[in-house]
């Protein structure tokens, strides 16, 4: 979990003030602001105008609820946002955050209850309803179609244009330039999306949002890619925002920046809102329980490490990346058996594709990866495996999991055609389940049977197959990349506690993690990466958040 | 798919999150739902059926009589059903040469290349080693096989490393083919009786290399089907059988499980076009006892087909493949019977095929939601 | 001036064209002109299919139904115009057939998700089947579709003789829908929506594009230009109507289309290479190259194999693999093509 205690240099965190809006709640300027009947007729609580009271209330949902199938990803749901407020929405993964801001934004209708915008609560269509009614979204993932330009990005869906036919790219490039001045976030308008570093992309989706008038501004995860330093200088501009009237929703599961910036805070747990809080009036022991229902451990207990031999050495590694750019520039690092060594930085910097050089999965331009006596350098990743390395890889849908498969086959995914889950080319099925029960105990996968589907489970259950698989055969080299992306807090502790026993065992483990607190709470050593090569190293007891964050960000 | 059968997820317990969305891009293997499918296809089946019956009627024939005359010159008149099974063994061969490759992902509509180069080359070591009796057969599917595999062996090599896809390669190569072998069969390999006649063909394969028929049943047939069954248990209870299903079912895992993408595209390929291959050569030794262009007639493209027809499953392509063989072969004494012209048969089998495919059949019965029903689905940007 | 740099390389491509072709007219005086005739002649139905592949792509959608449709369009376009006696209901019959498969296409890949190659596959077995079962021989059409001579452009030396002169309207219409897409792909609203759809259709959804909706128009329209390529086949390039008589031509476009990197003008050249390539296979079987007699050895039965009608035929479908081969990994597919979309799939 994150580290709640402000170090120098982060926002303040005390006593945020009472949420900012236009301060004018007179009947006069509710007349005016007003877009329907039904709005300004609704009680001064609901309104938000009358006495001593903030400001108009921007989004308005009731009792909403969304399922899919047998789950219920949203239970009746109330929350509001007045103009001028910054509300956070706090939660673990799978609490149905995205799927309520989808709601919101007209991917996904409800099932039952309403949203209204500025007192109407017709239905919200399809994203160019909300866009309209002046919603404006930042996706985690990025929105931006990769082969085009900053300005075609921008544009698209309201493009200007000559005669309203012939596109006028100069005036899209107007708007970026003037978009980009009046936000403080600077880019190019002519640079491709995918040749700009992912901070940057970072920008152009906020201000792709920002180029529809906007009344509402919703943020999922706005931070997952940022290093700190971006991540400080983002919450500044939210508050700007927010300044000047415009409503932030904001989803996270950090709760540092929490109560770095908001003023509200609703707490969503399996779905529905479990606590609703002035940001003031809580702190981060508070916002976790209300999180998890239970009292969270903030950092896991380990012994101290005894490291032994350097089991993987990898030596003035170059890797080039899916578009033929060098994205592993010399990158050199020792992981000893018996010790976890974390890498940290921010995503983008090479650390994917030096985890598929290290499984084999990538070629590798020049110099050296070993594993003990073994050179890797030209391995596949069948060799790999049967070298000992374990690897859990950052995507496991499109990599560690055939979904259409059962969680039993899945269980043997890289042993298929060894004993005894074969003979002589023949499958023999009864060993395969019979791996796949033992596994399931040991490794708490819910599910009514290994037989099913793998697709069918939740995010937690498909990491624990993951991590079952790859740690069940004993590896002498663990990778892990990004091991609790997208995964329940229950699992997460699982999956954090399996992963220093494998180390208790002997293993030497390479951590590889965009959760700077992840990092922080398992590695025994730490190295820093950026830009394709390690620009640090040290021990994990030694370990300064800000500094890390410099050195992640370039400061070296 | 492994016999491990996936069965329905049961709802996750209270307490759990949601399931994850599922990236099924290209992932989408219906042959997983054996019995909903078999109802579809039933189902479809009786529309075709009474859509043709609409269309025959328009011709001024009575549907009802044309379906029985249908049904009788296929299975009931003397020599009738032999000579059905004789037309269905290399429909058989022609499927399998698309379900193989369809399981890893790719979509080879070459049978009608694979099967000539099979059928001319057979034929003509058949007839070169005729003298050895039935070794002579053998050597003539031998070659047929290894003939028709080395098609399948440049769409593979084309496809693994040059990026072309099977789909233009497959149907550029049908055309080679048929020039190739027109050529030979208009050059070295033509018969002596061929050149004063005027029709291109090879020579006679002996008799003694000729395949024929056990109590009514031909040789062809009892050889095609063991080859579906062969490739159902491989596909369903061998390692490479799993490495088909994984490339076909999500190509990145594969690549992370260790299998080498490249040579199981490959495999597929040559597997694929030698099974059609053999198909050429069994109906060079078993029907025509020799080479000549028209012998691939329809039996490439009806494999296509059939292979939709039977969703992918080795074993569906036997009762597939002998509802296409009845109704070519009950085509003809239908002409002769009431007029209509043995297209019927392609305007039949394109409805049949048609209801068949379109995923909104299984949606209207089952009444359930839209999920990308796919017999498997196909690669094309990658 | 920028512009020039810019496309630096196809303009150098261009003149070294121009100039080979100047060279060989010059040269081979007496069959040049008929070849680049020839060749245009074979280009024009690749020119169209090879757009209705572009125009699909380009906003996600693999057609490979594109013979299939040609096919219908060609039998309904003859057919319609023999039992009517007008050749404009043959032609309008013929590209509204192309608009009802195109839809077909449409709708079973964008709105019902089915896989789409298969509904290619679907399309053009269905197309054979109909065509093949309701072909009647001893039609004939009721007249010809009218040539078009265009007054200035047709006397610029050898370009003119071949494009501009000669040619049904078709021919014509062939070149301004070439230059026509390429312009509203590249420099239209509707043109950037496309692309962004087959690109990265949650960018355009979350932008406010209707994603199905467009999906759906332009692999519908476009379905007009293949009902016009088959139109040309059995009402212009020939008179009759033969089953099976797009020959591939549909896969063909699609291997344009290909090399043509999924760019309309390049497409379109493409289609002449090829057109070429088939004019070059003519004439070499009409020049009656070849072994005297029987071959005696390996190598004499290798060039009568090479210099016989039946293998010069197979020239352009070689030529088809060899360019593909040569051209792997440096064209780039649409990112999104072929993907059936789900909303909320971020």
């Amino acid at each position: 979990m994150s580290d709640p205690t402000p170090t120098g240099g982060t926002p303040e965190v005390e006593g945020t003030p009472h949420p900012r809006g236009h301060g004018d709640t007179s009947p006069d300027r509710l007349e005016r602001i007003a877009t329907t009947d039904a709005a300004r007729e609704l009680p001064p609580e609901r309104s938000g105008f009358g006495e001593g009271v903030i400001g108009e209330v921007l989004l308005d949902i009731q009792h909403l609820s969304k399922s899919f199938g047998s789950v219920h990803a949203n239970r009746d749901i109330t929350l509001n946002v007045h103009r001028g407020e910054i509300v956070a929405l706090l939660g673990e993964n799978g609490a149905g955050k995205s799927t309520l801001v989808n709601q919101i934004f007209g991917l996904i209708a409800p099932d039952t209850g309403t949203v209204s915008v500025k007192g109407d609560s017709t239905p919200i269509k399809d994203p160019k309803d909300a866009i309209n009614r002046g919603i404006g979204m930042v996706h985690q993932h990025f929105q931006l179609v990769p082969v085009m330009t900053v300005a075609e990005n921008l544009m698209l869906g309201h493009e200007t244009t000559k005669g309203g036919i012939v596109l006028d790219i100069e005036g899209a490039r107007r708007m970026v330039r003037e978009l980009s001045e009046r936000h403080g976030l600077t880019v190019d308008p002519d640079v491709e999306v995918d040749d700009l570093p992912v901070g940057t992309q970072q920008r152009v989706e906020i201000l792709k949002a920002l180029s529809r008038r906007v009344d509402l501004l919703i943020l999922d995860e706005p931070t997952a890619v940022l290093t700190p330093q971006e991540t400080d200088e983002l919450l500044g501009v939210m508050k700007e925002l927010a300044a000047s009237g415009t409503s932030i929703v904001f989803i996270t599961h950090k709760l540092r920046e929490v109560l770095a910036v908001s003023d509200r805070v609703y707490v969503l747990r399996q779905g529905a809102v479990v606590g609703e809080v002035a940001t003031k009036d809580t702190d981060a022991t508070g916002l976790a329980t209300m999180m998890v229902g239970r009292e969270v451990v903030l950092s896991i207990d380990k012994e101290a490490a005894t490291p032994k031999e350097v089991v993987l050495s990898i030596q003035d590694l170059q890797v080039k990346d899916d578009r033929d750019l060098t994205a592993v520039d010399g990158f050199s690092l020792d992981v000893r058996a018996g010790e976890i060594v974390g890498v940290a930085g921010v995503e983008g910097n090479g650390q994917r594709e030096l985890v598929e050089a290290l499984a084999g999965m990538r070629k590798v331009v020049s110099g050296q990866m070993t594993l003990g006596d073994l050179d890797l350098t030209k391995a596949n990743p069948h060799q790999t495996h049967h070298a000992g390395v374990g690897h859990i890889p950052e995507n496991r849908e499109k990599h560690g999991l055939v979904s259409a498969y059962s969680i039993a086959d899945n269980l043997v995914l890289n042993e298929f055609d060894q004993e005894p889950y074969a003979k002589n080319g023949v499958r023999q099925f009864s060993a395969v389940r019979e791996n796949a029960e033992t596994l399931r105990d040991e490794f708490d996968i819910r599910s009514s049977s290994v037989m099913q589907s793998a697709g069918s489970l939740s995010g937690g259950n498909k990491q624990k197959v993951v991590v079952a698989r790859e740690m069940s055969f004993e590896p002498k080299l663990l990778m892990a990349a990004q091991p609790t992306r997208g995964v329940d807090v229950g699992s997460i502790e699982f999956i954090h506690r399996r992963i220093v026993d494998a180390r208790d065992r002997g293993a030497a483990v390479l951590l590889v993690s965009a959760e700077l607190d992840e990092i922080l709470s398992l590695s025994d050593r730490i190295a820093v990466v950026h830009g394709g090569k390690v620009v640090a190293e040290m021990d994990g007891k030694d370990a300064d958040r800000t500094e890390i964050g410099r050195l992640m960000a370039g400061d070296h | 798919m492994s016999d491990t059968t996936t069965e329905k997820a049961a709802p996750p317990p209270a307490g759990e999150e949601p399931p994850e969305e599922q990236q099924s891009r290209g992932g989408a293997l219906a042959y997983l739902i054996a019995h909903q499918s078999a109802v579809v296809i039933v189902v479809a089946l009786v529309i075709a059926l009474l859509i043709g019956a609409v269309l025959i009627r328009a011709q001024g024939v009575n549907p009802w009589y044309a379906y029985e005359t249908l049904i009788q010159e296929a299975l009931f008149y003397p020599g009738a059903f032999t000579r059905t099974l004789q037309k269905t063994a290399p429909l058989v061969l022609t499927g399998l040469a698309v379900v193989l490759p369809l399981r890893v992902g790719l979509f080879n509509i070459g049978g009608q290349g694979q099967f000539a180069m099979g059928a001319a080359m057979g034929a003509w070591v058949a007839y070169l080693a005729g003298g050895a009796g039935f070794l002579g057969a053998v050597l003539g599917m031998v070659a047929g096989i290894v003939f028709g595999g080395l098609v399948g062996l440049l769409v593979g090599v084309l496809k693994a490393y040059r990026g072309v896809h099977e789909v233009i390669s497959t149907i550029m190569l049908n055309y080679i083919v048929a020039g190739v072998t027109f050529w030979l069969v208009v050059g070295p390999l033509q018969a002596e009786r061929s050149k004063t006649s005027g029709i291109p063909q090879t020579e006679p394969i002996p008799e003694s290399a000729r395949l024929g028929a056990v109590a009514g049943i031909p040789i062809g047939f009892v050889i095609a089907v063991a080859l579906a069954v062969l490739c159902w248990w491989m596909l369903a209870r061998t390692t490479m059988g799993f490495r088909f299903n994984t490339v076909g079912a999500n190509k990145s895992a594969a690549g992370y499980a260790g299998v080498s993408i490249n040579r199981i595209v490959i495999l597929s390929l040559v597997f694929g076009a030698g099974l059609a291959g053999l198909g050429g050569a069994l109906e060079a030794e078993g029907t025509l006892h020799r080479f000549e262009p028209a012998i691939v007639g329809t039996l490439g493209f009806d494999g296509i087909t059939i292979a939709l027809l039977a969703r992918a499953n080795p074993l569906a392509t036997i009762p597939a493949a002998f509802l296409v063989g009845v109704l070519r072969t009950g085509a003809a004494g239908l002409q002769f019977s009431t007029g209509i012209a043995p297209e019927i048969v392609d305007l039949l089998l394109a409805i049949i095929l048609l209801m068949v495919s379109i995923p909104v059949l299984g949606k209207w019965i089952f009444r359930s939601r839209a999920d990308k029903v796919s017999v498997a689905s196909t690669s094309w940007g990658s | 001036m920028t512009w020039v740099t810019k496309n630096r390389t196809t303009l150098i491509l261009l003149a070294v064209v121009a100039v080979l072709a100047y060279v060989f007219y010059i040269v081979a005086n007496d069959i040049a002109p008929s070849m680049f005739v020839a060749a245009w002649g074979y280009a024009i139905p690749l020119v169209l299919a090879s757009l209705v592949g572009v125009i699909g792509e380009r906003s996600g959608v693999v057609n490979i139904g594109i013979e299939g449709q040609m096919l219908i369009a060609a039998f309904a376009g003859f057919f319609a115009a023999a039992y009517s006696g007008s050749i404009l209901v043959g032609v309008l019959a013929g590209v509204g057939s192309g608009l009802i498969a195109g839809g077909f296409l449409a709708w079973t890949s964008v709105r019902w998700r089915m896989d789409q190659i298969i509904a290619g596959v679907v399309l053009n077995i269905v197309a054979t089947g109909i065509t093949s079962f309701y072909y009647t021989p001893g039609q004939l059409l009721p007249g010809v579709i009218p040539n078009l001579d265009i007054p200035l452009l047709q006397d610029i030396p050898l370009v003119g003789e071949v494009f501009f002169s000669g040619r049904s309207w078709i021919a014509s219409f062939a070149i301004i829908a070439a230059v026509g897409v390429h312009l509203l792909l590249f420099h239209t609203r509707w043109g950037l929506r496309t692309r962004a759809v087959g690109e990265y259709p949650s960018a355009a959804d979350t932008a406010g594009v209707n994603v199905e909706r467009l999906r759906l128009v332009n692999v519908t329209l476009a379905g007009s230009l293949a009902g016009l390529a088959g139109v040309y086949l059995s009402m212009d390039a020939s008179s009759t109507f033969e089953r099976g008589m797009t020959a591939g031509r549909g896969f063909l476009a699609l291997a344009i289309m290909i090399m043509g990197a999924w760019r309309p003008l390049r497409a379109f050249a493409m289609a002449l290479f090829f057109g070429f390539i088939n004019a070059v296979a003519s004439q070499l079987q009409q020049s009656g190259l070849g072994v005297e007699g029987e071959p005696s050895n390996i190598l004499e039965w290798i060039l009568d194999a090479l210099t016989s009608p039946q293998i010069l035929a197979t020239l352009p479908y070689v030529a088809v693999l060899v360019v593909l081969g040569l051209a792997a990994g440096r064209v780039r597919a649409p990112g999104a093509v072929g993907q059936p979309y789900v909303k909320g799939d971020q």
